[in-house]
Formats: C-alpha cells, structure tokens, sequence
C-alpha cells in the first residue's frame, strides 16, 4: 500500500544519489563528445587499413550492450594481460557509458559534417585558407549547429542508461532506493521517487531540444527578416 | 614576356573515362580566355586542375616556371604537398557556378575571411579593402547581410569581391552565370567586364556566353573531347572557323538559345 510518510521520509535518502547520477551522466557524456571526434580522426586516415580497424572497432562497441560493457570493464578488465588494471565502480561506469555513446554521437558528428557542401571546401581551398581554418572558421560553425538536437537526445538517452551503474554499485539515485528498501521493506515509494525524479529532469530537458530543434531548422530564415533586401 | 601559366600534355582521367587527353596551353599575363565547348569535353575540369581542387594524373602545369603539381625532394620529384601547393594558390582566384559563399558569415565576413586568416592582415586594414572590393563589385550597402538575403547576381558578385581581395594575378570563372536566372546574368556581366577591362590579371572564363566571349576574351579555345580542337582570336574561332564539329556546336547552341 502506497504511503506518504514512507514517500517523505524515502525522500531524502534517495535523493542524496542525485550528485552521483547526474555526476555520472556530465562526466560520461563529456567523454562520449571527446571519444566521438577520436573516432572521426581514427576512422579517416588515410590508411584504410586503420580506418577499417577502427570502423570494425566502433561498430563491436555499438552492436553490444552498454551492461556488457559495464561489466567488463568492472569485472573482466582487471584479467586482461598487460593493459588490466581496477577501476573504481563510477569510474569503471563513466569509460563504459561514455565510449558506448561515442560510437552514436560519432556518427552524428559525421552526419553533420557531410551536411556542409562539397563547395565549402572548395572555395576555402581556392582562398587558400589552411586546413585549421578551413575546419575550424568554415566547415564545424556549419556542421555543428544542425547537431545540436541530436546531441541533446542522446544526453538524455545516456541520463536514463545511467542506472545500469547500480549492478556493479554505483550508489546513485536507484541504488539508494534499493538499499532503502531492503532496509524497510518499502520498495513501492523509493522506486517510484527515482522514476518521478527522472521524469522531472528529462522532460524538460526534451521540451528544451524540441525548441532548439526548430531554431535549427529556422536559422537562416531568421537572418532573412534581419536585413531587408533591397536592390 | 614568359606565360604566367603552362599546360604541358595535362591530362584527367576519372576512372576509365579521359577527360583531358593532352592539353598544351600558354596563358600571358593579363591575357583573357574563353574557354567553350560541349558539356563533358573537360572545360571546368582544365582551371579546377590549376585551382588545386583536382590532380592531373598526367603531364606538367606550371605556374610562373614553378610545377605545381610535382616538386623536388632532394633530387627526387614527388607529388607536391599542400605546403608546396598553398604557395601557388595565392597567386590563383576561383569564381564557381554555386558561388560557394559562406553563409554563416556576412558579405564583409566573408570578404575579410582570406585577408586576416591567409595574408595575416588586420581586421581594420582587411575591412577597408574587402569595402572597397564590395563597393566596386556594387554592394557597398550590403556588408551586414548575410548571402541568404542576396540574389544569385549579388552573390556572384560578392564571390567576385571575396577572391579579387586576394589580388590574384590569374582569375578562374567557371560557368558564373549559369546557375543565375536569366535577368541577373547582365550585372554580373557587367562586372566582369570591368575587370577585364582595367586589372592586369589575367582571366580564364569558361562560359557559355558565346557574345560575352567574343566581346572581351583575347583568345578563345573550342574544347572537344578532352583535347583544344581550335585556339584564336575570339572573332576568328566564334565566326571564322571551318571546324565542323565547332559548326555543330555552334549551330546546336544557337537554335537552343542559352544551355
């Protein structure tokens, strides 16, 4: 039976994870949109022995369940010869989450890469601009804004992937919740604060790319009513 | 006087198809080309070669007696790098069909843009000439805009300005005005006439404007099948030339008004 003193009292207690689990979620995403641009230079080289390697590489990683993941980096990882060492559990968590989510946000960069015209590239070729700044000045300020919605939607697909961490005991919000009712027999009220809680964190956050989303779609449109034309 | 550029035996392949069989040219300094002929026999592909925006797979350019494509390491020749090839494309200006202007910067932005990225130049000293550019080009009321707000015309004609800062001393047109509706062709036109008649630089203009060509190329060539079927005088090689396969072109481009 649902009851609310449970639900106040449960409150606290599972509230103190939120640091950990929002800390986990910044931390890997950090590391997904570093790893992300990793891959693009791993992957165009200009061996295509290595391009293909990596490619082979990224695809293992995202055809695999972040779990698995997880639990090899905790539990297998420390077996490995030569390259083996502990992790802690968060940060065992944040390597697994955050290069899972690099083989998607990888791709999303390269699609927004793709979307700048091959006539981009010539004309800063033909201004003689050096490679830095043809990527720098020319190409990323016009690939990277189209991303940004879809960067956002897998923020928030990471944030929900983060209680995975609390099978190798991450003690974040679900954790906490579970450690609350094996002490109380009171599972109903913790649980239910964790999926209110992340409830409340991605909705608005979806709200906020939705709108960022026909910003994107509308940003050389909204330049238009700026400056009239006139002939 | 020495040629600014030489095309010796240059030729393009793209797989199996040879778009370029050999192609011997001089281009003088300040010397005006047109280049014309049916589409595919290789006309936009001879300057995109000398913009470096292509590779011959055959033969020599140089420019100024430098190769461009090839250099000397330790008395070896090897495929020049993009070190080699930067020095070269300063003395090199493109015009393209799409314009290629940069639409997340504004008109004066994107005229700036080579000064201070490529030349090093202040950003005062780069906005009072990429003014003066934009204002000889006809847009000097314009440096706020961005592309999205101009015609085809006026985007042609700040991609004009963006390469003439640069000071080039060879100019490349490749089919300016073909992407334009026809009432735009005139000011860009006009534009190039300009030029061609007061800078020293010399011009390639590859075009199907066959009245425009006579009226202000030295020198027009007839390209067919990947070879320069005919070199002359505008007048000589538009109304004089007994080439049939120009006489084909000719008549064929003609009946169909503009392609």
């Amino acid at each position: 039976m649902w009851s609310w003193e449970t639900f106040i009292d449960a409150f606290p207690f599972v509230i103190e994870g939120i640091n950990i689990t929002l800390g986990l979620t910044v931390t890997s995403y950090l590391l997904a949109l570093a790893a992300g641009f990793i891959w693009l230079v791993l992957e165009s080289t200009p061996s295509r022995i290595i391009n293909f390697f990596f490619h082979w590489i990224r695809e293992f990683i995202r055809s695999t369940p972040p779990l698995v993941q997880i639990f090899f980096l905790y539990f297998a990882w420390p077996e490995v010869p030569y390259v083996g060492m502990t992790f802690t559990p968060f940060i065992a968590a944040m390597l697994a989450l955050g290069i899972h989510f690099s083989t998607y946000i990888s791709e999303v960069y390269r699609s927004g890469i793709e979307s700048v015209d091959q006539g981009q590239w010539e004309a800063s070729k033909a201004l003689n601009l050096s490679t830095k700044d043809t990527w720098m000045r020319i190409v990323l300020p016009q690939a990277l804004p189209p991303t940004i919605p879809m960067l956002g939607n897998y923020l928030i697909i990471l944030f929900k992937e983060v209680p995975l961490a609390a099978t190798i005991g991450v003690v974040g919000i679900l954790s906490l919740a579970r450690t609350y009712g094996s002490n109380t027999w009171a599972y109903l009220e913790p649980i239910t604060i964790v999926a209110i809680l992340f409830l409340l964190l991605s909705y608005p956050s979806a709200l906020l790319i939705r709108w960022l989303e026909k910003k994107m779609n509308n940003r050389f449109e909204k330049k238009e009513t700026k400056v009239k034309v006139s002939k | 006087m020495e040629p600014v550029v030489q095309y010796k035996e240059v030729q393009k392949s793209f797989g199996d198809t040879h778009v370029l069989k050999g192609i011997n040219l001089d281009i003088m300094p300040s010397e005006k080309i047109a280049i014309i002929g049916p589409s595919g026999s290789g006309k936009t592909t001879i300057i995109r070669l000398l913009m470096t925006l292509a590779e011959p797979t055959g033969g020599d350019i140089l420019v100024d007696g430098k190769n461009l494509w090839k250099m000397e390491v330790n008395g070896k020749t090897k495929t020049a790098n993009e070190k080699h090839l930067g020095a070269v494309r300063d003395d090199i200006g493109m015009v393209f069909q799409h314009f290629n202007l940069f639409p997340h910067k504004t008109i004066l932005e994107n005229c700036t843009l080579p000064l201070t990225s490529v030349q090093k130049m202040d950003k005062t000293e780069a906005e009072a000439l990429a003014k003066q550019m934009l204002d000889r080009v006809g847009l000097g009321d314009k440096f706020e805009a961005y592309p999205a707000n101009l015609s085809g015309g006026q985007k042609q004609r700040v991609a004009m300005a963006r390469a003439l800062v640069m000071k080039p001393k060879i100019m490349l047109f490749d089919e300016v005005t073909s992407a334009l509706d026809p009432e735009l062709v005139g000011e860009v036109l006009e534009v190039i006439r300009d030029l061609a008649a007061h800078e020293d630089m010399a011009m390639v203009l590859v075009t199907h404007e066959m009245e425009f060509a006579l009226e202000i190329a030295d020198r027009v060539l007839f390209l067919d099948e990947g070879v320069i079927a005919e070199s002359g005088p505008a007048d000589d090689v538009i109304n004089k030339s007994e080439n049939p396969r120009l006489q084909e072109f000719l008549k064929r481009f003609r009946s169909n008004g503009q392609s």
